[in-house]
C-alpha cells in the first residue's frame, strides 16, 4: 500500500489549518488596533 | 483568631491577585508586547516539529513510515483537550467570579480548539486507513474525541444564540462545564474498553515505548501546537478586547453627538 497520500493529507491539513488560522488571527487583530487607533483619535 | 485573619488575609490577596489580572486593559497591556516573541517561537517550534517529523523521524519497524503522522495527529490532540480544559476553567471563572475576560477567553478558545480537534480527527483517519483498513471505527476513543469536537461546536454555537451576549457566555459555560466529564473518557478510554486505537505510548512514570529518536521530534512538535494555541488564544482575546474598546468609543462619540 502506498502510504505517501496518507502521511501528506495529515501534513496538509495540519499546515492548512496552521496557516489559515494564524493569517485569519493576524488580520483580525491588525484591523481591530487600527479601527481602536481610529476610534481614539477622531 | 490570629489564625482567621491570616486566612482571610491570604483570601483577600488571592482574590485580589485574580481580579487584577482578569482585568481586560491589564491583560492586553502585558500580552500585547510579548504577541510577537510569541508568535515566533511558535512558528519556529511547530515548523522544526513537522519537518522533522515528516522528512527525517525514523520508519517504525511495525507501522512503516506512516508513523509518521503521529507528529501532527498526537500534538493535534493533546491540544484540543488542553484546550477544552481551559475553556472549562475559564467557564467556572465566569459561573463563580464573573470575570469579562474568562467570558472573552471561553469565547476565543472555542473555534481555535474546534480546529485543532478537527485536524486531530482528520490525521486520525488518514492514519487509521492504512493500519486498521478503515477510516473510521465507533471506537471508544475515536467516539470521545468526535464527541469532544460537538461540543466545541456547540459551545460556538451557543455563545452567539442570545440577543443578550451575558446569557449566551452563562449558557456556554454551563455547556462547557458538563462536557468536562468527556476529557477523563478521553484520556482512559484506552484503559477501560478494549479498542482498536492503541494504548498510551508516552508516560511521564518513566515507561514510555517510544524510541527517543521518535520522541524528540514529537515534544517539539507538541511544544510548538501548545505555544500556537496558546498565542492564537492571547492574540484573539486581544483582538476581541481592542474590537469591544471601539464599539464602547463609537458609541460614546454617538451619545456625545446626539
Amino acid at each position: 500500500m502506498n502510504l505517501a497520500p496518507f502521511i501528506d493529507g495529515s501534513y496538509g491539513v495540519s499546515v492548512i489549518f496552521l496557516v489559515g488560522v494564524f493569517a485569519l488571527t493576524y488580520r483580525r487583530y491588525r484591523r481591530a488596533a487600527a479601527r481602536l487607533r481610529a476610534a481614539e483619535t477622531r | 483568631m490570629s489564625e482567621n485573619v491570616i486566612h482571610a488575609g491570604r483570601t483577600g490577596r488571592a482574590g485580589s491577585w485574580l481580579h487584577k489580572y482578569a482585568n481586560p486593559g491589564r491583560f492586553l497591556k502585558l500580552v500585547q508586547p510579548m504577541l510577537p516573541w510569541l508568535s515566533a517561537i511558535s512558528i519556529i517550534l511547530t515548523v522544526t516539529g513537522i519537518v522533522w517529523g515528516y522528512a527525517f523521524a525514523p520508519a517504525d519497524w511495525q507501522q512503516g513510515i506512516a508513523s509518521r503522522i503521529m507528529y501532527v495527529h498526537v500534538p493535534a490532540a493533546w491540544v484540543s483537550m488542553a484546550g477544552y480544559a481551559a475553556l472549562a476553567v475559564c467557564s467556572f471563572f465566569s459561573i463563580i467570579w464573573r470575570h469579562p475576560l474568562a467570558d472573552i477567553a471561553a469565547e476565543e478558545i472555542g473555534p481555535v480548539g474546534a480546529g485543532f480537534t478537527f485536524v486531530c480527527l482528520v490525521s486520525g483517519a488518514l492514519w487509521g486507513k492504512p493500519m486498521w483498513g478503515a477510516y473510521w471505527v465507533w471506537d471508544a476513543r475515536l467516539t470521545s474525541v468526535l464527541i469532544l469536537f460537538f461540543l466545541y461546536l456547540g459551545h460556538i454555537a451557543l455563545i452567539r444564540a442570545f440577543d443578550n451576549p451575558a446569557h449566551g457566555h452563562r449558557a456556554a459555560a454551563i455547556l462547557a462545564l458538563v462536557g468536562a466529564i468527556n476529557l477523563p473518557i478521553i484520556v482512559f478510554s484506552v484503559q477501560w474498553w478494549n479498542t482498536l486505537h492503541q494504548g498510551n505510548t508516552i508516560s511521564f512514570s518513566g515507561n514510555s515505548k517510544i524510541y527517543i529518536t521518535m520522541l524528540y521530534p514529537l515534544l517539539i512538535a507538541t511544544l510548538g501546537f501548545y505555544l500556537s494555541f496558546i498565542t492564537l488564544v492571547c492574540a484573539r482575546v486581544c483582538a476581541a478586547i481592542m474590537e469591544r474598546r471601539t464599539g464602547a468609543a463609537l458609541l460614546a462619540r454617538a451619545e456625545r453627538n446626539s
